[in-house]
């Protein structure tokens, strides 16, 4: 480490340099001291809303009323709440299907934007468009797609003679399902293209060459080549796409407010109804706290998986 | 093993050229040297070799079969990469072994193809490690031993040494020709170096600018150079050339470079009074002489480097080199005069470069 204050600086005083001095030689001291700033920040602004959150579950509190301690009592009423099991495996649903459908398609547009086509940075920009619109924006857009009435798709299929009556997309509770699906895979896909876009680029084109002339066929230099070294990646995306997903809540509220008949309401939507919009402020923050176990499930999944694998361990770059 | 030959082959990229019709005929169990300067084209004549670029126009054929439109696979070759190309996520072991199980060869013979190959280079230790835990030197070596658990007709090298320290670089390239010595299979080898060109090659094919200069053995290519591209980029240090006027006086050829100076000519040599030349001359034919003999010149530059000693000199303000076995005491600034041995001048036109 080098000493911008040591003891070059002759003119300050002597007991002042060797008490600088010393904390200069006390790395741990001198490391804890520079950690502090940002430790409270996290302490200020993460640690205590999520404290408040998780203390809020074991209270009654409503809006405009103070509550009491009522210790699990929200979690016990929570068990029993049909709804709120149906939010749970709606949520599981949403997250499971979306993220499936949203690697496949995002792996393969990858691998379609890392060959040689024309329009190259064109293409790549129209597939970012999904995620540069704001997502309200983007809500407001499905759901005047999935319209009762005036949708485009239901008009497109009626005026092309294979349909004789509008779908009612956000009426029935599985169409609405799929709906709100589709609705985030389009949204999430960007995302996982071009994260992965980038993963393939880091791959030495020269790597494919030498499969290809020991033998290996596209199916082959894809299978073992192109998928172990984008794996880390894969790791990476996937996790905060199943985070994003999971936690989802502004394409849901714009769309469907949780209905028909509480078919799309996740985890999220429902947390804020009851507890901004119903007002019972525990109630609502115990469905949060019930998040957190899944969350905490996939990082730690992430974790593992994001662990340098071991033949990225060990000494330089090629 | 099997020949290589080249014939009329052209490659355009978009709309440039950058092989203007090359014909190279590898003989087999040749190892034969593609030497140049970079951006010349060496590389791009090897993957059309390997098969990893289409040509444009001509014919490639391996062991007398055209192999103009069959994929690498078919073409039977193994390719060592500049960068080595080593599959980072497999270890040594199923590196070398990545090609023979995609070929579905047995267990059994694929452990003993790679446990062979490793033997002959070395690597028996490091089977179970990854590219990343090897030093350069090995790496370069498990990517030879990918290319040889293949047994291929042919060997193509990109550069292999480039990346390596100039003494493990010495030993790879005898590690390299003992190997050619004891597998004896076609090897098409391509460098910028021509060091590692002439201490390697049974034949070298020097290329410039998409064509080729001169193919030919190490020392043809250094004795007899086909024009004064080849002369000056074969050999080390590289060969003199100075221009000017062949003057015939009384029978006596000499070369006027200005009005006070003349570099002697062999006699009988049936050049024409006033053709423009180079007069080239490498700096290991030059010697100190003492006396009214040889060309005046001025030391500039004293370079030992232990066996011999390199001089740079200056003659009408363009450097000339002289290198010299014997330890002479010279210093920048003292006036010299040197004498070219004439029997090994070259004389090359000044107006196409060609050789006289
Ligand atoms: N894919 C390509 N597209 C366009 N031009 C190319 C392509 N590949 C090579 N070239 C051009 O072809 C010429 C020859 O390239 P090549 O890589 O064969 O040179 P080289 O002799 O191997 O040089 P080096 O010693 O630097 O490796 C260069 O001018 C290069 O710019
Ligand atoms: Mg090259």
């Amino acid at each position: 480490m080098v000493s911008i204050t040591g003891s070059n600086d002759k003119s300050a005083a002597t007991e002042r340099i060797s008490w600088l001095e010393r904390l200069n030689s006390n790395r741990n001291l001198l490391g804890f001291l520079f950690m502090l700033p940002a430790a409270l920040v996290l302490l200020v602004f993460l640690a205590y809303p999520l404290g408040l959150g998780v203390w809020l579950g074991f209270t009654d509190v409503k809006v405009g009323r103070p509550g009491h301690f009522i210790g699990f009592d929200n979690y016990e009423w929570l068990f029993q709440d049909d709804i709120f099991w149906l939010s749970v495996f709606n949520t599981f649903l949403y997250t499971s299907v979306a993220s499936v459908i949203k690697f496949a398609i995002g792996l393969w547009l990858a691998l379609l934007l890392n060959r040689n086509l024309p329009f190259k940075s064109f293409l790549r920009a129209i597939v970012l468009l999904p995620f540069i619109v704001p997502t309200v924006l983007s809500a407001l857009a499905f759901w005047w797609i999935y319209d009762s009435q005036d949708s485009v798709i239901s008009w497109t299929l009626i005026e092309m003679g294979l349909l004789d009556q509008p779908i009612d997309f956000l009426g029935n509770p599985n169409n609405a399902r799929a709906s709100v699906i589709a609705a985030n895979i389009w949204r999430g896909i960007p995302f996982v293209a071009i994260t992965l876009l980038a993963g393939l680029q880091t791959i030495s084109p020269s790597l494919y060459e030498a499969a290809t002339i020991d033998g290996a066929n596209e199916w082959q230099r894809f299978r073992r080549i192109t998928l172990p070294l984008l794996t880390p990646i894969i790791a990476v995306v996937m996790t905060f796409s199943v985070l994003f997903t999971f936690t989802d809540f502004q394409l849901i509220w714009v769309m469907t407010r949780g209905g028909p008949i509480n078919a799309t309401h996740l985890m999220a939507t429902l947390s804020y109804q009851r507890a901004i919009i119903g007002g019972a402020l525990g109630e609502g923050a115990a469905i949060a706290v019930a998040m957190i176990p899944f969350l905490l499930a996939a990082v730690l999944f992430s974790y593992f998986g994001l662990q340098r694998q071991k033949w990225q361990q060990g000494g330089r770059d090629d | 093993m099997s020949s290589v030959e080249i014939r009329d082959v052209r490659k355009t990229f978009g709309t440039t050229e950058v092989l203007h019709g090359i014909d190279v005929m590898v003989p087999d169990g040749s190892f034969t040297v593609l030497v140049g300067p970079s951006g010349c084209g060496k590389s791009t004549l090897l993957r059309l070799i390997a098969g990893l670029e289409k040509i444009t126009s001509g014919e490639i054929l391996i062991d007398g079969r055209v192999v103009n439109d069959s994929p690498p696979k078919q073409r039977d070759i193994a390719m060592v990469f500049q960068n080595y190309a080593l599959y980072p996520h497999m270890k040594v072991f199923d590196n070398m072994a990545f090609s023979l199980r995609l070929a579905k060869l047995d267990r059994k013979e694929i452990e003993e193809k790679v446990r062979q190959a490793a033997e002959i280079l070395d690597l028996g230790d490091y089977l179970e490690r990854y590219p990343r835990q090897l030093s350069g030197g090995q790496r370069q070596r498990v990517a030879m031993g990918r290319a040889i658990v293949r047994d291929p007709q042919v060997f193509l090298f990109d550069e292999p040494l480039s990346n390596l320290d100039a003494k493990l670089r010495v030993q790879m390239r005898t590690e390299i020709r003992e190997l050619h010595q004891r597998l004896n299979s076609t090897s098409i080898y391509v460098t910028h170096d021509q060091i590692e060109a002439m201490t390697m090659a049974d034949h070298i094919v020097v290329m410039c600018d998409g064509g080729i200069e001169q193919i030919g053995a190490p020392l043809e290519l250094y004795d007899k150079p086909d024009n004064m591209f080849v002369a000056s980029f074969i050999g080390s240090p590289a060969m003199n050339l100075i221009e000017g006027t062949i003057e015939v006086v009384d029978g006596h050829a000499a070369v006027a470079v200005d009005n006070d100076i003349r570099l002697p000519l062999p006699p009988n040599l049936g050049a024409q009074h006033g053709t423009r030349v180079y007069y080239g001359v490498r700096p290991e034919h030059l010697s100190l002489t003492n006396g009214t003999a040889g060309v005046p010149l001025d030391v500039s530059v004293v370079e030992p480097t232990g066996a011999d000693t390199l001089i740079v000199c200056k003659l009408k303000g363009k450097d000339v080199l002289a290198s010299f076995k014997e330890r002479h005491d010279l210093r920048p600034g003292q006036s010299i005069r040197l004498e070219p041995d004439t029997a090994l001048v070259h004389l090359f036109d000044a107006n196409d470069g060609k050789r006289l």
